[in-house]
């Protein structure tokens, strides 16, 4: 598996996603943000968490818009495989990649701590390393992580199994409890908690791991 | 010419952070105040001389960027 890790200014997980991958038997290429096109034989492409352009004028808005983003939404375009974690969610969503918006949490509060998550489908490359319905322990951290869609796209996503996981207890007020979303052909995913801040005891728990795991089974035949 | 783009929630989106400062009105003592929506406003200087295409132009910029019409909606102003 190949992995391309994008970096724009303001992203801060980007080392720990790459460093998620490679553990799970990856070769990481970082992508800067100011190329405009990813290296040969990507197979996969993640956009890291953080304050991509500081947060300016919606979280995530410029970042999807800029010229690695365009070459991100391509790749996706083309039935490319994509993981967008906290920051990287709210790109892909402004990038249309993913249904929905993510709005400031209810309770206002910039939530940092470990959740519990259901794993609310296994039919995916990302959740296909959990069994249906599996509690597992991944920290989130943000202040816009309130997952809102309308009721027409809700009833979409829920009636194709598009929900990749659910917060046991909602921390932001996201409709539903939805933690992850998978697009139509559920090769991207978006999450807002943070699987590479779980793939190893020594950060508190190694739940995050299976998910790179199954990636890397998935995609090494790929 | 310039052009100011208000940009609002849509309708039935929740806003939490209005809400907060609706709550916090009422700790104020303002009782009367029902509800509370925050956008923003986007001006812009343009070189354009024609009201028709700025206009049209900027609406462009509205759906492509300016906006997240997902869930919010935007009104533009040309002076």
């Amino acid at each position: 598996m190949k992995a391309a890790v994008i970096t724009f200014p303001g992203s801060n997980c980007d080392r720990d996603l790459s460093m998620a991958f490679a553990a799970a038997g990856a070769d990481v290429v970082k992508v800067w943000h100011k190329e405009t096109a990813l290296p040969e034989g990507i197979d996969i492409i993640g956009v890291p968490g953080g304050f991509s352009y500081g947060d300016y004028l919606r979280c995530g808005a410029i970042a999807s818009r800029s010229p690695i983003g365009q070459a991100v939404a391509d790749f996706a375009g083309k039935g490319g495989y994509v993981i967008g974690i906290c920051n990287g969610f709210q790109v892909l969503t402004e990038m249309r990649l993913l249904p929905g918006a993510l709005m400031r949490n209810a309770g206002l509060k910039f939530v940092s701590k470990p959740l519990a998550l259901r794993v609310a489908t296994t039919d995916s490359a990302y959740t296909s390393g959990y069994e249906a319905g599996q509690e597992i322990v991944i920290p989130v951290a943000h202040h816009d992580g309130n997952y809102q869609i309308d009721p027409e796209g809700l009833a979409r996503i829920e009636g194709e199994d598009r929900v990749a996981f659910r917060y046991v207890e909602n921390p932001n007020g996201s409709v539903d409890d939805i933690a992850g979303v998978l697009s139509e052909n559920r090769r991207v995913l978006g999450m807002m908690p943070h699987p590479e801040r779980a793939i190893e005891a020594a950060q508190g728990g190694a739940d995050g791991a299976a998910l790179f795991r199954a990636l890397s089974g998935m995609l090494a035949t790929a | 010419m310039k052009a100011r783009v208000h940009v609002m929630l849509k309708d039935g989106v929740l806003d939490p952070q209005g809400e907060a400062v609706r709550h916090a009105l009422g700790h104020m003592g303002f009782g009367g105040v029902e509800g509370v929506r925050q956008g923003k406003v986007i001006e812009l200087d343009l070189s354009a001389t024609d009201a028709a295409s700025a206009e049209a132009e900027v609406k462009e910029m509205c759906e492509k960027l300016l906006a997240n019409t997902v869930i919010e909606k935007y009104t533009i102003e040309i002076a």
